[in-house]
């Protein structure tokens, strides 16, 4: 659905961040580069660079959000730019106003990037089809396709630990059916050549045509555990769940909940990874959340860096950054 | 001491001319931070030519704080036309620049864009006591209020002419590119 094309400028740069595919490594790669100085500016005693100072950053969240958008604001606010949080609840939308005609309103102002979330897959690219050229749109995660920023930072925590991705075994566990983040990773982890992602989970939250996208099915937690390198637990999404997926919570921990006992049968230095919001008991034991192999809180600061540096590259450019 | 005296631009081929100006810039600096508390004393060598430059100082001048690397990619003047380069290496200052008398390095003063970039920079680390700018080569020309207090060596060159600094091993003054 999403063409190569619009989220790089005719000279090939970073226009606008809407999903990983249509990304070669090399972009990839220069994302992950470009966050690493970002990571030491809390360092300073005045934490701000002034690189997108005069520009203005629209946060629009049509879906409940506090880390992305949270950290999205931070990172704008380290870059120096000015930034807006539009409340879709009081805003005029809630009087009938469309979608494309609040965007339009928007860029009178002279804003320079939105931000989207949404809960309707494919929104955040819809929108860059319509804005004027020189705003770039960034997807903070539309529907059940597609959170890149989200699996940019995971890779840039995953780099930080591990150094090369060629020998990795990562596996991602859970709610994979209503997971934009899973997609993302499968995508990013594929585009940056691991050696194996692995899923598991319950045949009902597991998509049924997920092998296509480059990945080893497993509905046994401990045979999927076996060597891995990297373990990311996801949240069962249940404001997204219709009908009955699951017995209950009680049975989901049992069979797929991050145990002690469970995470023995990765490499001991295997890493925990979760994209939050982590629900104790549910995914994950509280021992292991906060335990010496998470790195779940580093991912909160390192989506700082990573969405400064997709920022930064994307209003940057020389034609359109240009005001 | 400083070293006034203007040079063409040939002359910085020869051999031993680096040692000399080095040598000039080394003196001079003694000299600037004698009556300092050496523990208040902190080097900073703007990434890439005047850390190379900063590095052969550093070894002489006998101060405790470890040399700071600057990388003022985020503080230039023509971000918006030039776009991020994707490997910027971040800078690596020793903490707490509050009340330290700095020493900064660069390879060659030209329009002082550069230097303004990295005094701006420098002050969202801290309030030094003071800035103290150390160049190799000052090539004239510029475009903003700034000066350097040690100069290696003052140069002319002609309109359009560059000269530049290649390393780090060894350390070569060139015209034009490396």
């Amino acid at each position: 659905m999403i063409s190569k094309n619009i989220q790089l400028d005719e000279q090939g740069r970073l226009k606008h961040f809407l999903s990983i595919e249509g990304f070669k490594r090399q972009h990839l790669v220069n994302i992950l580069d470009a966050a690493e100085p970002f990571a030491n500016v809390h360092e300073q005693a005045v934490k701000k660079v002034p690189i997108l100072r005069g520009k203005t950053i629209v946060n629009l969240f049509f879906e409940a959000s506090t880390r992305t958008r949270t950290t999205f604001e931070l990172a704008s606010k380290r870059l120096s730019a000015d930034v807006l949080n539009i409340n879709i609840n009081t805003s005029a939308t809630s009087k009938g106003e469309s979608l494309l005609d609040m965007l339009h309103n928007l860029e009178a102002m002279h804003c320079d990037m939105f931000i989207v979330r949404h809960n309707q897959s494919g929104a955040a690219h819809l929108i860059a089809q319509h804005v004027s050229p020189h705003i770039s749109v960034i997807n903070a995660g539309d529907g059940c396709h597609s959170h890149p920023s989200q699996a940019m930072l995971d890779m840039f925590t995953i780099r930080r630990h591990k150094k090369e991705f060629a020998d990795l075994t990562v596996v991602i566990v859970g709610d994979i059916l209503h997971s934009r983040v899973a997609r993302s990773q499968i995508h990013a982890l594929n585009t940056l050549g691991v050696t194996e992602v692995r899923v598991v989970g319950p045949k009902t939250l597991i998509p049924t045509q997920i092998k296509t996208l480059g990945v080893h099915v497993y509905h046994d937690m401990q045979t999927a555990l076996v060597g891995a390198d990297v373990i990311i637990m996801l949240r069962l999404q249940k404001e997204r769940m219709q009908g009955a997926l699951l017995p209950s919570e009680d049975e989901y921990y049992h069979q797929y909940g991050l145990t002690e006992q469970k995470l023995s049968y990765a490499k001991p230095d295997a890493i925990v990874m979760h994209p939050g919001p982590i629900n104790r008991g549910v995914e994950i034991a509280s021992s292991i959340a906060d335990g010496p192999q998470s790195v779940i809180l580093e991912q909160v600061t390192n989506g700082i860096a990573i969405r400064m540096a997709v920022m930064s590259q994307t209003l940057g450019r020389s034609s359109g950054g240009n005001s | 001491m400083k070293n006034t005296s203007e040079t063409k631009s040939s002359e910085l081929n020869k051999p031993h001319t680096l040692e000399r100006l080095l040598d000039n810039m080394h003196l001079a600096i003694k000299s600037k931070i004698q009556h300092f508390n050496k523990e208040d004393v902190v080097m900073i060598g703007i990434h890439t030519g005047g850390f190379w430059i900063a590095e052969k100082l550093y070894e002489k001048i006998g101060i405790t704080a470890p040399l700071g690397s600057l990388n003022i990619s985020f503080y230039r003047d023509d971000f918006t036309k030039i776009g991020l380069h994707p490997e910027v290496k971040p800078s690596q200052l020793p903490t707490g620049l509050d009340d330290k008398h700095i020493i900064l390095v660069d390879d060659v003063l030209f329009t002082g864009r550069t230097v303004r970039a990295a005094l701006n920079e420098i002050f969202d680390y801290g309030r030094p006591a003071s800035v103290t700018l150390a160049v190799l080569l000052d090539r004239g020309g510029r475009e903003l209020p700034i000066y350097a207090d040690i100069i290696g060596q003052k140069v002319t060159l002609a309109k359009g002419r560059q000269i530049k600094l290649c390393g780090p091993e060894p350390l070569k003054l060139v015209q034009n590119k490396c």
